[in-house]
């Protein structure tokens, strides 16, 4: 399971946020463009690309997307 | 692992009865601090839905049961089973299934049983009314399933924007070497506060506090109101049912992708829609009633096949996969084929009494 990768599927899931605005380091909900449907699309993707299943807790006590990335590689 | 498979008994016919009053889901309706009314349509698929001060879940489901025993030309007399699947009965007691028996004009010689389950529910009742008939012993019985009117009054509350009022009724009967129905059932009781109405039952009494309101997620709520983790049901819906419907296929060694149709609860669009694609089915094999009748709780899988898919397979047997899963948390999956006698019953608009 690949960073890079992880963050470019993470990036996709917004339409108004630019993918270069979305790095490692993002706390991805203080993005403007976040909201709790692109938490369900994040629940979604992980899913569909990881094959883990996250919960609302997981999505809220993370901070940055490598946070989340390492959330998801743990639970694989 | 709990699979069932009961034989010698058919779905009769379908009917489901939802208050004649739209309310559509615009700018006024839908409160959130967060997002629109036309997001709120996007996210769920909720256009519309059917809404009554007034009208209890048995009161659809009495509509629709005497528009089906009219089409089936059912004698009352022969109906010796009632269930009735609800979260929001006519009282805290008694039963309203014996309420039903004796409304219906029924004979006294009749089982009735509540069940309390949300949207598994019909799956769950199915289940529990074609044990009833499997052995010939009950020839005719009803199963009434659905939502409507919550317990608890709210001042200037219209309901959540995402839920629809409707009342159904399948009627089973004894039917000697049919193949019957294959269920697969789950529960975990783990995510009991998934979705949850905290007060109102004997854990949290009702009380003057149980008015109070406080603020979920931008949005105001008292105890006796439900309320969703939304991101948790979202989770365990998506892997659930595609799981459930696997476990089944599997078991019972069938290719689930021979279906005719595949009748789910409907919670939100999105949620249906990653259900579809993990599932690879084609989305012309899956209907939905949503966009006008909201999440309708355990009434979604037979009002979908009464306002969807009337008048469409009735003349030809029609292999069919439903899957109810929500609140409790509980699921249950069933695959069954209708024959060219089901009667589905055309949809009941009931009036608000004046």
């Amino acid at each position: 399971m690949q960073l890079d990768e992880f963050i470019s599927n993470f990036a996709d899931l917004f339409d108004d946020t630019d993918a270069s605005e979305i790095t490692a380091s993002t706390n991805y909900r203080e993005l403007e463009e976040w909201s709790s449907l692109i938490a369900l699309s994040v629940i979604a993707m992980v899913d569909d690309e990881y094959d883990v299943t996250l919960k609302g807790n997981d999505i809220t006590g993370c901070t940055t997307v490598e946070d989340l990335f390492n959330l998801v590689q743990s639970k694989a | 692992m709990a699979f069932l498979e009961i034989k010698n008994v058919r779905i009769a016919g379908i009917s489901a009865g939802v208050p004649q009053i739209v309310l559509k889901n615009d700018s006024s309706s839908v409160l959130s601090k967060e997002y629109d009314a036309a997001a709120f349509v996007e996210l769920t698929g909720v256009a519309e839905r059917r809404y009554s001060r007034e009208l209890t879940t048995s009161d659809l489901c009495f509509a629709a049961a005497e528009k089906l025993i009219s089409d089936l030309r059912w004698e009352k007399d022969d109906i010796e089973a009632i269930i009735f699947v609800s979260q929001t009965p006519d009282y805290v007691l008694p039963a309203t299934s014996c309420i039903m028996q004796d409304r219906l004009g029924l004979n006294k010689e009749c089982y009735a049983l509540d069940i309390s389950l949300g949207c598994s529910g019909w799956v769950y009742g199915l289940n529990d009314v074609a044990s009833l008939v499997t052995n010939g012993m009950i020839k005719k019985a009803l199963l009434m399933v659905g939502d409507a009117k919550a317990r608890a009054r709210i001042p200037n509350s219209k309901g959540d924007p995402l839920f629809g009022h409707a009342g159904t009724v399948t009627a089973l009967e004894y039917d000697e070497g049919n193949k019957g129905f294959k269920f697969h059932f789950g529960t975990d009781g783990s995510g009991y506060d998934a979705i949850i109405t905290p007060a109102g039952g004997s854990r949290n009494p009702v009380t003057p506090q149980a008015f109070d309101k406080y603020e979920i997620d931008g949005k105001e709520y008292c105890d006796l109101q439900s309320r969703m983790k939304g991101m948790d049901v979202f989770a365990f819906g998506i892997t659930t049912a595609p799981k459930s419907i696997k476990k089944l296929a599997k078991h019972y060694e069938f290719d689930y992708l021979d279906a005719d149709y595949y009748v789910f609860h409907q919670a939100n669009m999105k949620m249906n829609n990653q259900i579809v694609k993990k599932l690879k089915l084609a989305p012309e094999k899956v209907p939905s009633c949503m966009l006008h009748f909201g999440n309708t709780s355990s009434a979604s899988i037979p009002l979908t096949i009464v306002t969807q898919l009337r008048g469409k397979f009735e003349n030809k047997p029609t292999k069919f996969i439903c899957c109810g899963f929500g609140v409790g948390l509980s699921w249950g999956t069933v695959a069954f084929e209708s024959d060219e006698r089901i009667v589905i019953s055309e949809l009941v608009e009931v009036e608000d009494p004046s």
